[in-house]
C-alpha cells in the first residue's frame, strides 16, 4: 500500500488521488493476482500461487462462447436498467458495469446445490443461477423489498445493510456442516458477496472469525471495485484485502476481477475445497466500478477521468472478445447474434418492468409476522375503514 | 409431575424439552456450553445434546444473531443467549435490520424462528451494563415480538412456546428472580397452555389496576398485599407479552377499577408505561377516575449498585402512586 508508512506527528494518512495502485503501467496491482486472460485477450495457461495451488480452466469452445454470451447479456440488461432509472421507471439502480467478469465467473463456478448471499449489485450472479432477471426489479422499482424465496433459487434476498449478509451466509454454511453435507464432492458450499467497503464492517470481520473457527464451507467473494461510494480503497485498508484472510486462519487469493476465467477457476477451486470440508477462502476480485455507486451518485466528484480510461483498457468483455477472435472461436456473425439476443432480452425485460403493477396499499400490512398480530390486524381494519370513507368521492 | 423449582431451573427444563422435542432447535451463545451460561440457565444441556446443538460461540453478539439468521434460513430454530441486557447492542443492527424485517422483505417467504434470550433488569448489585431494561427498544420494532416471564411456571411454558413460534421473539428474563421458586407442572402439554401473547391476572382486585411484567410483578404483588392491609384491593396484571400487548385484558380490568398504575424498571420516557397510558386513555377514557400513573426507573443511565435501590421502583413507590391515583 502506498500509505504503509505512518506519517509522524500529524494528520491521518490521506489517500492518493485516484488510488495510487492504479497508476502503474502494469495492469496487476502490487503483489500480483491470478490472471488467466490478459486484457489483450491472451490466454495464460495456468497460474501457481505462492502456496503452491495451480489455477487453470479447461473449457470447451462452446463454453468459452457461452461465457462471452453471459458477459454481454448481463451488461446489456444492466444498461437497460440504468436507462429505466433515468426515465423514472426505477427509483434507483446499482449498476454492475465493469464487474461482469467477477460476477459471471464466480456465478458459473457455483454448483446447483450451492447457496449464494448477494449484496444488492449481484445481478450478474443472479443471471448465472438461471433466475429470471426481472426478479430484483420489484425492489428497485419500489413495488416490494426484494421478495423472493432464497431456498427456491439458492440465492438469498438482496441485502442492503453493508456486510450483514456475510454473517447470514456463515450461519447457513454452519448449518450445512451440521446437516452432514460436507466432506465429499457432492457436498454443499456457500458464497458470500461483498465489496471493499464492507471489509471494514464488524459483521464481515465477525463472519471471518466464525467461519474460521467453525471451519464453515464458505467462500467470501470480495469484489474490490476500488470505491465505497466515494471513498477509495486506501480509506478501508492498509494491506491488500486478500491478505486479511491470513489473520483469520484461511487462504486468501487475489484474482484479476476483470478476467472471467480467473474468476471461474479460483472460485470453483475454493468452493470445492469448502464442500470437501476444508473450510473458508477469501477471494479478492480486483476490479473497477465503471459507473456510479448507484444512479444517485456522481463519481466525477471524487475520481479522475484518466483513471476510468485506464480501466476501460482492462474491460472484461473486450478481452474475451479478443480471445475468441484470436482463437478463431467466433466471428462477427456470432458477435452480432449475441448482441441481438441480449438486446431482445433487454427489451423484453423493459416491457415486463413497465407492466409491473403497483401493490394494493392495504398489502403494506401483510407479512409482518408469520403468526400475525392483533395490533396490526386492528390497524389494517382501521386503514380499510378510513379509505372506505372516500369511496364514491373524487379522492 | 409437579415440582417446586427456581425460575432459572424452569427455563433450563423448558430449553431441555425444546431440544428433545425438535432436532432443529439449537442453543447458541457465549459460555452456554461447558459452563452452562453465566446464570446456569443452559446447565447440562451441552453434555446431553452435544456441541453441535449447544454451541459455545465466539465472543461477538452480532455474530450470534447474524449466524442465527443464516441457520434459520437453513431450517434451524436457533435460541440465542445474550449474556446480559447491556451487551445486546452490538447485535442491535442484526436484530432490528435483519431479524425483524426478513419476513416482510421476502414477502413471507423467509421465516426466522429465532428466540433471543436476554437476562434483564437490576437489583443484583452488578457493574455497568449488567442491569438494564432495554425492552422498549425492541417492542418499538415492527417484526419483533417481545415477551417477559415473571415466575417459574410461566417461564417453563413461555420459553417452549417462544421456541415453537415462527415469529422472531425477544425473550426477557428477570435475572433477579432467577432464584425465586414456584410450582411447575413439568409434564403439562403445551397444547393446553395459555396463549404466549396473553396477559395474566396475577391477583384479582377491584380498586385499582397495577400493570407490570418481569421482575416488577413480584414487587407489585407485594405492594398489593400491603395495600390490602390498608383496605385497598389492588388488581395486578402480569402483561407477559410486551409486543403485542394484550390490551383486552388490560381494558377489561381498568374499566372495572377506574385506575391504572404501570410499573417498570426501565426509564419512564417513551417506555412501555407511556404506550399503555396512551392506549388506556384512548379506550377507557370515560371509565377513568384518575390519570394513568407510572412508577419507573428514572431517565438516567442505570446507576451504581450502591444506589440502585433508590433508582428501582419498589413496594413503597408503587403504594405512593396508588395513593396519588386515589387522590384525584
Amino acid at each position: 500500500m502506498a500509505n504503509g508508512v505512518r506519517e509522524v506527528g500529524g494528520a491521518l494518512p490521506q489517500p492518493a488521488p485516484g488510488g495510487a495502485e492504479n497508476q502503474g503501467v502494469s495492469d496487476a496491482p502490487a503483489g500480483g493476482f491470478v490472471q488467466l486472460l490478459t486484457p489483450d485477450g491472451e490466454r495464460v495457461d495456468s497460474v501457481t500461487t505462492a502456496d503452491g495451488t495451480t489455477y487453470t480452466v479447461d473449457f470447451t469452445d462452446d463454453e468459452y462462447r457461452e461465457l462471452y454470451r453471459d458477459l454481454v447479456t448481463v451488461r446489456r440488461l444492466d444498461a437497460e436498467a440504468t436507462a429505466l432509472q433515468r426515465q423514472g421507471e426505477l427509483g434507483i439502480w446499482a449498476s454492475l458495469l465493469g464487474q461482469e467478469a467477477a460476477q459471471v465467473g464466480s456465478g458459473r463456478a457455483l454448483r446447483a446445490q450451492d447457496m449464494a448471499f448477494p449484496t444488492y449489485r449481484e445481478h450478474g450472479v443472479l443471471y448465472t443461477r438461471g433466475i429470471d432477471p426481472i426478479m430484483p426489479f420489484g425492489l428497485f422499482r419500489g413495488v416490494d423489498q426484494g421478495g423472493w424465496d432464497p431456498n427456491e433459487f439458492k440465492f438469498n434476498t438482496y441485502t442492503i445493510v453493508i456486510g450483514a449478509q456475510t454473517l447470514h451466509a456463515t450461519g447457513y454454511a454452519m448449518g450445512i456442516t451440521m446437516d452432514g453435507k460436507t466432506g465429499n464432492a457432492d457436498g454443499e458450499a456457500v458464497i458470500a458477496y461483498f465489496g471493499d467497503g464492507a471489509t471494514s464492517q464488524g459483521d464481515v470481520n465477525e463472519a471471518f472469525v466464525w467461519s474460521g473457527v467453525f471451519n464453515a464451507p464458505i467462500v467470501f467473494f470480495c469484489q474490490n471495485n476500488q470505491y465505497a461510494i466515494s471513498e477509495p480503497l486506501e480509506r478501508q485498508t492498509r494491506i491488500p484485502l486478500y491478505r486479511r484472510a491470513l489473520g483469520y486462519g484461511f487462504p486468501g487469493v487475489r484474482i484479476d476481477g476483470n478476467d472471467v476465467l480467473a474468476s471461474y477457476a479460483v472460485t470453483r477451486a475454493a468452493l470445492d475445497q469448502a464442500r470437501n470440508g476444508q473450510g473458508p477462502t477469501l477471494i479478492e476480485a480486483y476490479t473497477y466500478r465503471m459507473g456510479a455507486h448507484t444512479s444517485s451518485d456522481d463519481p466525477t466528484r471524487y475520481r479522475i477521468a484518466s483513471e476510468v480510461e485506464s480501466w476501460k483498457a482492462k474491460d472484461p468483455i473486450a478481452r474475451m472478445k479478443a480471445f475468441l477472435t484470436k482463437q478463431q472461436l467466433a466471428d462477427d456473425t456470432f458477435f452480432g447474434e449475441i448482441d441481438e439476443a441480449a438486446k431482445k432480452l433487454a427489451l423484453d425485460l423493459r416491457e415486463r418492468v413497465l407492466a409491473m403493477p403497483d401493490p394494493q396499499p392495504v398489502t403494506l400490512f401483510d407479512n409482518v409476522y408469520p403468526h400475525g398480530s392483533p395490533e396490526i390486524a386492528a390497524q389494517k381494519a382501521e386503514f380499510e375503514r378510513y379509505h372506505a370513507t372516500f369511496e364514491g368521492s373524487a379522492h | 409431575m409437579s415440582e417446586t423449582i427456581t425460575l432459572g431451573k424452569a427455563l433450563n427444563h423448558g430449553l431441555r424439552r425444546a431440544l428433545e422435542d425438535d432436532s432443529k432447535v439449537i442453543i447458541m451463545g457465549e459460555d452456554v456450553g461447558k459452563l452452562g451460561g453465566v446464570f446456569r440457565i443452559t446447565d447440562g444441556l451441552q453434555k446431553d445434546f452435544g456441541e453441535d446443538r449447544v454451541i459455545d460461540t465466539p465472543l461477538a453478539e452480532s455474530g450470534i444473531v447474524g449466524t442465527a439468521v443464516g441457520l434459520a434460513i437453513r431450517g434451524y430454530r436457533p435460541v440465542c443467549e445474550i449474556q446480559f441486557d447491556g451487551f445486546v447492542f452490538p447485535a442491535f443492527n442484526q436484530i432490528v435490520a435483519q431479524v425483524a424485517k426478513m419476513f416482510y422483505r421476502s414477502l413471507g417467504n423467509v421465516r426466522l424462528p429465532i428466540v433471543i434470550r436476554i437476562p434483564f433488569g437490576g437489583g443484583i448489585g452488578a457493574v455497568e451494563h449488567h442491569s438494564e431494561s432495554p425492552e422498549a427498544l425492541f417492542a418499538h420494532i415492527p417484526g419483533l415480538k417481545v415477551v417477559s416471564c415473571s415466575n417459574p411456571a410461566d417461564a417453563y411454558t413461555m420459553i417452549r412456546q417462544a421456541i415453537r413460534s415462527d415469529d422472531p421473539i425477544v425473550f426477557f428474563e428477570p435475572k433477579r428472580r432467577y432464584w425465586e421458586k414456584g410450582e411447575v407442572e413439568l409434564d403439562a402439554p403445551l397444547a393446553g397452555a395459555f396463549p404466549l401473547h396473553s396477559a395474566r391476572v396475577a391477583r384479582p382486585g377491584t380498586d385499582a389496576t397495577i400493570l407490570a411484567y418481569g421482575p416488577m410483578v413480584r414487587t407489585s404483588l407485594d405492594a398489593a398485599t400491603a395495600a390490602a392491609e390498608d383496605g385497598r384491593n389492588l388488581e395486578v396484571i402480569d402483561l407477559r407479552s410486551l409486543s403485542p400487548l394484550d390490551m383486552d385484558t388490560v381494558y377489561a380490568s381498568v374499566r372495572r377499577t377506574g385506575r391504572a398504575v404501570v410499573v417498570h424498571e426501565a426509564p419512564g420516557n417513551l417506555g412501555l408505561g407511556a404506550e399503555l397510558a396512551a392506549r388506556i386513555t384512548e379506550e377507557c377514557f370515560y371509565s377513568l377516575e384518575a390519570p394513568v400513573l407510572r412508577v419507573t426507573g428514572y431517565d438516567v443511565p442505570y446507576p451504581a449498585a450502591r444506589v440502585e435501590e433508590d433508582y428501582l421502583p419498589d413496594l413503597d413507590r408503587v403504594l405512593d402512586a396508588v395513593d396519588r391515583s386515589f387522590g384525584w
